[in-house]
């Protein structure tokens, strides 16, 4: 288990070293900071002053290498552009982003597991086939569009709920939370729904395939000849050896739908991690993609190794491959 | 059933009335957020107009745009480069102490730091004196006709506020360290700040002690940021704002239908143009060996090439003010015979090319950016059509402005699209000092393309130095006309703006510079 743990952080530290130097490239190509951060009166002196103190002058390695020796420290400075400290404007953001992520995975885990069910259980019924239906437009509609559409439907048309924001939130010192309010509620219902569509379809779609699947082994039809119920041979046993996956993805989803749901945060003025980086790139604040880049890459690297350990746990066969020295992943 | 509908409506009409009528809230959607709450962080006009509402200059713009006394009453030219100003007495800052030359010389030497990004606000500041604790007299580099229109966005800090909380400098991103006015804010203007949570939401209230009698009868601005165009629509729609500045010309048709919501359109100070490469050599073309914009028969050949009524038409859908001139009409320096444009010409232009030696035109790039200016993408694409007809392949480099603007500021384009406001000085000698001089001491800092004309250069530094407006405007005049005569650049229109309202908002006053303005707002 240690040398699991070693290699999987020698791993880590490798992905993330990546990270930083692709990060650092693209840098290079995404503009001029100094140009975004005066206005219009300011002299050419004044420029280039600003460019020397901000250290862009230096060689490529010398700012590569402060770039990775201030990242280290955890020392990201602060944004260009609201010259507030990058981290602690990332940790402001985000709560927000975690309870949409939260919301929509359990949003997407609630209805995608019985829709999978149903799908699987009863193929050529209506209902499944209709659900299979939606499943196509939910992985092929862009998450945009949807948004958009929710809005003018249940924001414009029946004034339900809100079309932006997070609502009145609760500061709970280190975390602001939306949850504890009915406006809070409210704001998070179209946005969590429009990141989770996709999920669901996702996992519907997994465990459907699961289903079929354990449906044709042995021990289901040894468990319908003792003559039990269906309900108890689809759920109680089929389900449950259906769920190994679908946990795995949604686990490794997680990372996903933090780094992406920023198309979802952009459309619904959501102020998470997403917004913020979408604005960064607009001014060329390198500090806040810097950061960002680092922190998401970290939360990646990091529900890799706990899935990884997780298989370990669960499943005896790869915990002796794991000590033998071998080991993959299902 | 009808009668109780009726009775329905007007209890509904009374409780909305008597719970309306003591709150009135501006909820303002924006298509951004303010970079910062201190006014001297970075350049950006929007975040000042903004913060405006919380912190004021000495003078400031009337409901006509013209400059008025505000934490000043009076000034005085001493000498050609000193100004004495008279400091208005009474004045409260939010935090209730009283406003003084001394904020004054603190917040004039905030903001002309050297680390400050808006010490070329000011630029020919050198130093200020306090006389005695309502006079201040500030000194120039040399006689500068311009400093008011410079100090209406030149905000006053309190001084005791400021070295309580360690922000006398302003915040220097090289430093890395966080400063004290970018989360708080202490200014003297008619709202208070009541909360902030960037990206999401940001209070005010009114300042019910303010100096001046109010016109506003605003108690609350919300201001929310909606970036994206169709999210902002809808709020619009839904009444989730009542305000906003930036209505997407695409969707006005679909806000004007709608019975609950008022459009303002206007167009702005902000003059668009094609710029030109006018070094040796293009960038980008199947002609090596000259640079043919130098000629003034091609220039004039592309500028009669442009079929602007189509353009207005079809990618500014009606809203521009298409215009000859490199000015807009509120912009001292304007006349009204700069407008009127070379007419459009297709089989004159083809002409002029053969002329001038290129029958069968030639290539070169276009640099444009996506988000600079209104619809630029539709304009350059529609330009460069127009081009093609005559014979000009104009190659076109489109994306966003943070990766487009290091290319012009680096001259490495033949034609790119440049847009002047003239703001935050509203007068000619911002375009002519910065965009038209050539590139001499702090001049021509955007003029990317080695254009110009010593004759403009020896008028805008005279102009520079001229106190007399009755002199000074006619030198300015005279200089744009020459850039107009030689065809150093090919002016487009003054492009649209377009705020949005509900019905609820009815006095929002909408000057050409764009800016919000709420405390001329009034709601019902």
């Amino acid at each position: 288990m240690l040398a699991f743990l070693l290699r999987r952080l020698a791993n880590a530290v490798a992905v993330m070293l990546t990270v930083a130097l692709i990060a650092f490239v693209i840098f290079r190509f995404v503009g001029d900071p100094v140009e975004m951060m005066l206005n219009e009166q300011a002299t050419q002196a004044q420029r280039d002053a600003l460019r020397e103190r901000l250290g862009l002058n230096a060689s490529p390695a010398m700012q590569f290498a402060r770039f990775v020796t201030n990242a280290i420290q955890g020392d990201f400075g602060i944004s260009y552009r609201n010259q507030q400290d990058v981290f602690t404007l990332i940790a402001e953001r985000f709560p927000a982003t975690l309870e949409l992520v939260l919301v929509a995975t359990i949003l997407s885990l609630a209805l995608g597991i019985p829709f999978g069910v149903v799908t699987a259980i009863r193929r050529n019924s209506v209902l499944a086939q209709a659900l299979q239906l939606v499943s196509i437009v939910g992985i092929s509609l862009p998450s945009f569009a949807l948004g958009i559409l929710l809005i003018l439907v249940f924001s414009v048309q029946l004034g339900w709920l809100p079309g932006f924001g997070r609502g009145e939130v609760v500061d709970l010192g280190f975390w602001s939370t939306g949850l504890l309010t009915a406006s809070g509620r409210k704001a998070l219902v179209l946005p969590s729904i429009t990141l989770a569509l996709f999920q669901i379809t996702l996992v519907m779609r997994l465990v459907r395939a699961e289903m079929l699947e354990t449906l044709r082994t042995d021990f289901i039809k040894f468990a319908r000849a003792r003559g039990l119920p269906d309900r108890v041979v689809h759920f109680r046993h089929a389900l449950r050896n259906c769920l190994m996956p679908v946990i795995t993805v949604t686990g490794m989803q997680i990372g996903n739908l933090i780094a992406f749901a920023l198309i979802t945060e952009t459309v619904f003025q959501w102020p998470g991690t997403g917004l913020l980086f979408i604005q960064a790139v607009t001014f060329v604040d390198i500090p806040v993609m810097a950061a960002y880049l680092v922190i998401v890459s970290f939360i990646f690297v990091a529900l890799n190794t706990v899935v990884d350990m997780l298989y370990a746990v669960v499943d005896p066969r790869l915990r002796m491959q794991g000590s033998g020295g071998g080991g993959h992943g299902g | 059933m009808k009668s109780l509908k009726l009775m329905l409506a007007a209890t509904a009409a009374v409780m909305t009335l008597s719970t309306a009528a003591p709150a009135n809230t501006l909820k303002w959607g924006a298509a951004r957020d303010i970079d910062s709450l201190d006014p001297y962080a970075f350049g950006s006009t929007f975040t000042l107009a903004f913060l405006n509402h919380v912190y004021e200059g000495l003078v400031r713009y009337d409901a006509n745009l013209k400059i008025e006394p505000a934490l000043a009453e009076s000034w005085e030219i001493v000498e050609p480069t000193v100004w004495r100003f008279k400091l208005r007495k009474g004045v409260k800052f939010h935090n209730g102490s009283d406003f003084t030359a001394d904020d004054a010389m603190a917040s004039l030497k905030r903001i002309s730091h050297e680390t400050s990004p808006l010490k070329g606000n000011l630029p020919a500041y050198k130093d200020a004196r306090k006389i005695d604790d309502h006079t201040v007299d500030i000194m120039l580099n040399s006689a500068y006709p311009l400093l008011l229109n410079d100090l209406t966005n030149v905000f006053m800090f309190d001084k005791e506020w400021l070295v309580a909380n360690n922000s006398e400098l302003p915040t220097d991103v090289a430093k890395g360290v966080e400063g004290y006015a970018t989360h708080h804010a202490n200014g003297t203007g008619p709202f208070m700040l009541e909360s902030r949570r960037p990206d999401a939401k940001t209070i005010l209230v009114v300042n019910p002690k303010w100096w001046d009698a109010p016109r506003h009868n605003l108690t609350r601005i919300e201001f929310t940021p909606i970036a994206s165009a169709p999210t902002r629509v809808a709020a619009l729609l839904s009444g989730d704002i009542n305000y906003t500045e930036a209505a997407p010309l695409q969707d006005l048709q679909r806000l004007q239908a709608s019975p609950e919501v008022k459009t303002l359109l206007s167009t702005e100070l902000r003059t668009v143009f094609f710029a030109l490469n006018f070094k040796d050599r293009l960038t980008e073309s199947d002609v090596k060996d000259k640079n043919p914009l130098k000629d003034r028969r091609v220039r004039r050949a592309l500028y009669q090439g442009l079929a602007m009524d189509q353009m207005q038409k079809r990618a500014m859908r009606g809203l521009s003010r298409n215009t000859g001139a490199l000015v807009a009409p509120a912009i001292p320096g304007y006349t009204p015979d700069m407008d009127a444009r070379l007419p459009f010409d297709a089989e004159g232009a083809k002409k002029l090319l053969a002329e001038a030696g290129y029958p069968n035109g030639f290539s070169l790039s276009l640099v444009c950016s996506t988000d600079s200016y209104v619809n630029e993408e539709e304009i350059c694409q529609s330009a460069a059509a127009m081009w093609a007809r005559i014979g000009i392949k104009a190659n076109l480099s489109s994306g966003p402005r943070s990766i487009q603007n290091p290319k012009r500021v680096k001259g490495e384009f033949d034609i790119t699209t440049l847009g002047w406001a003239n703001e935050p000085m509203i007068d000619a000698y911002s375009i002519l000092v910065q965009v038209m001089h050539g590139k001499t001491g702090s001049a021509g800092v955007f003029n990317w393309g080695n254009w110009g004309h010593p004759r403009i250069d020896e008028l805008t530094d005279k102009a520079a130095n001229e106190l007399n407006p009755e002199k000074r405007i006619p030198m300015m005049s005279e200089a744009l006309k020459i850039a107009k005569e030689e065809i150093l650049f090919l002016p487009l229109h003054q492009q649209p703006m377009a705020w949005a309202t509900r019905t609820d908002v009815t006095g929002a006053v909408q000057l050409s510079d764009n800016k919000a303005r709420h405390w001329f707002t009034r709601m019902k």
